[in-house]
């Protein structure tokens, strides 16, 4: 009796808050000068030189249409309180074209990463972590995925040494409520509970930027965060 | 009287602080030995501080002018283990490493210590990184037996060695010239090159082939040596030790014995076809070496 009387408790508290939990939608742009992204030369790996008609360009400031800035990552970083939340199914990294897809891998602390080789080519994955461990493995073609957890939060720079154009970044992050930005600078933060929320947006070159958001029972309007360039 | 009382709660707490501290601080087991920190402080004082510096964070006052840096302890990413990559080093790791010193490097030997106070260095040295207060090193990894050195051996390690692309580092003779060498950076955006089988020196990690074998499939934590443990056999990791070898052209040794007798180098798998140098975006002059 105990028992049911206690669940009812907690289901009348946890119901409402999944009944009315919403998406905060936003866009990320850039004012300013960036970085115009470089030539990579892939000449001493030409089976990935081959690849591509246009060569291919650094990624470290990708915009977009409208001044939209792609790859960046957004998360909440108070409010959330899911720490403890099972981390959402696996997350994939591809080497493709002697470049990582995506560029930036958000994920959660304890959730799994799945590192496929696409190339007819070695690469080594190298996450230069500092708080998780660093570890260095290398994937000939035609190897099995690797899989990977990180169990601490951490921005972590990745490369593959053989390749040194070659940078990634993998955001571990506390929270299971994040997303990267896409081509148009859109971003969703999906399944929030009404509530008072910080929300943290992270480039690997541009900074990081923090909003406070009030997420009420109806929609919210959407959010917008601005970087500046030099 | 209350304010005595108080006051003592006070004294007691900041002489505690320091114990939390003594908490931490590791011994270290090697065989029969037990390594003190407390005593190592002292040794390291005295036989390391100038380079590995008072923090040991690799800023002792001799730093700024050696290549390759001091070892940065602070990090607990260290390059000779028998653990797998991302795991810390066993305490006998780290003894091996200041017993044998770095090759190459401005590291000596410490064989003229006695053995207790290399095991108290050991101690104090994992007292620099937190991480050896709340990991334990993964178990070794697991070295075979060595099958005997043979031609179809060598053979099948000189196939691997194009398969698994050591060469874009250490270049198709071992030279240590292969087209990403150049580039390559440690995890301190230091460069690094890497190691050239043609000089016949010893190994940073040791000299024995089953050195050679831990050295690949553990890989070097902190360079660009990735592991190859997930994507070698055991016996193809003796095969590789086999073929590797016979980069080092001047060492006597079994495997140019046996290389020899059966005909030489062309008898082994062709080099990868390296790409024409390449016609377009190439600059004027960057061409050579």
């Amino acid at each position: 009796m105990r028992k049911s009387k206690f669940c009812l408790a907690a289901a009348s508290i946890l119901l409402p808050s999944l009944l009315f939990a919403g998406d905060l939608t936003g866009k990320v742009t850039v004012e300013g000068t960036v970085p115009k992204p470089k030539v990579i030369d892939m000449s001493k790996e030409p089976a990935c030189a081959k690849s591509y008609s246009t060569p291919p360009t650094t990624e470290t400031v990708v915009t977009g249409p409208s001044n939209a800035l792609q790859n960046v990552v957004v998360y909440v970083s108070q409010g959330a309180n899911d720490a403890s939340a099972p981390p959402p199914a696996a997350t994939t990294l591809d080497q493709k074209g002697c470049r990582y897809r995506p560029h930036v891998v958000a994920l959660k602390v304890n959730q799994e990463l799945k590192i496929a080789n696409d190339d007819p080519t070695s690469h080594n994955i190298h996450p230069l972590a500092k708080t998780n461990r660093e570890w260095n493995k290398s994937q000939p073609p035609g190897s099995p995925p690797i899989t990977a957890k990180f169990d601490q939060e951490e921005f972590i720079p990745v490369k593959c040494n053989v390749h040194p154009w070659m940078h990634s970044n993998f955001a571990v992050l506390k929270t299971g409520h994040f997303d990267v930005s896409k081509e148009d600078g859109a971003f969703t933060l999906k399944d929030l509970p009404p509530g008072k929320y910080t929300i943290t947006a992270w480039h690997e070159s541009l900074g990081t930027q923090t909003q406070d958001v009030t997420v009420g029972a109806g929609a919210t309007k959407p959010i917008t965060f601005v970087f500046k360039g030099k | 009287m209350k304010n005595l009382a108080l006051r003592l709660v006070i004294v007691a707490t900041t002489a505690l602080l320091p114990l939390t501290g003594i908490v931490y601080a590791q011994e270290s087991h090697i065989g029969n030995l037990t390594g003190h920190a407390k005593t190592g402080k002292e040794l390291y004082g005295r036989f390391c501080v100038g380079c590995h510096g008072p923090r040991g964070d690799a800023n002792g006052e001799n730093a700024p002018y050696i290549d390759p840096k001091p070892r940065d302890f602070t990090a607990g990413t260290f390059k000779c283990r028998s653990t797998p990559t991302g795991s810390l080093p066993t305490d006998q790791d780290l003894y091996n490493a200041i017993d044998r010193g770095f090759n190459t490097t401005a590291m000596p030997s410490w064989d003229p210590l006695t053995p207790q106070t290399r095991a108290d260095l050991v101690a104090y040295i994992k007292t620099f990184s937190p991480r050896f207060a709340k990991e334990k090193p993964d178990p070794p990894i697991n070295i075979p037996s060595e099958p005997p050195v043979d031609i179809a051996s060598i053979k099948r390690g000189s196939e691997l060695f194009q398969k698994l692309e050591c060469w874009k580092c250490h270049g198709q003779e071992g030279r240590g010239d292969g087209p990403s060498a150049a580039t390559l950076t440690d995890s301190k955006d230091q460069p690094i090159h890497p190691y050239d089988f043609s000089s016949g020196s010893r190994f940073k990690c040791g000299e024995t082939n089953a050195d050679l074998y831990r050295i690949f499939m553990t890989g070097l934590d902190g360079t660009p040596m990735p592991s190859f443990a997930d994507n070698v056999k055991p016996n193809e990791a003796w095969d590789l030790v086999h073929f590797l070898r016979t980069l080092q052209v001047g060492r006597p040794s079994p495997e140019n014995n046996v290389l020899k007798a059966a005909g030489g180098r062309s008898i082994l798998a062709p080099a990868t076809e390296q790409q024409p140098p390449a016609a377009a975006p190439e600059k004027k002059g960057s061409g050579g070496n």
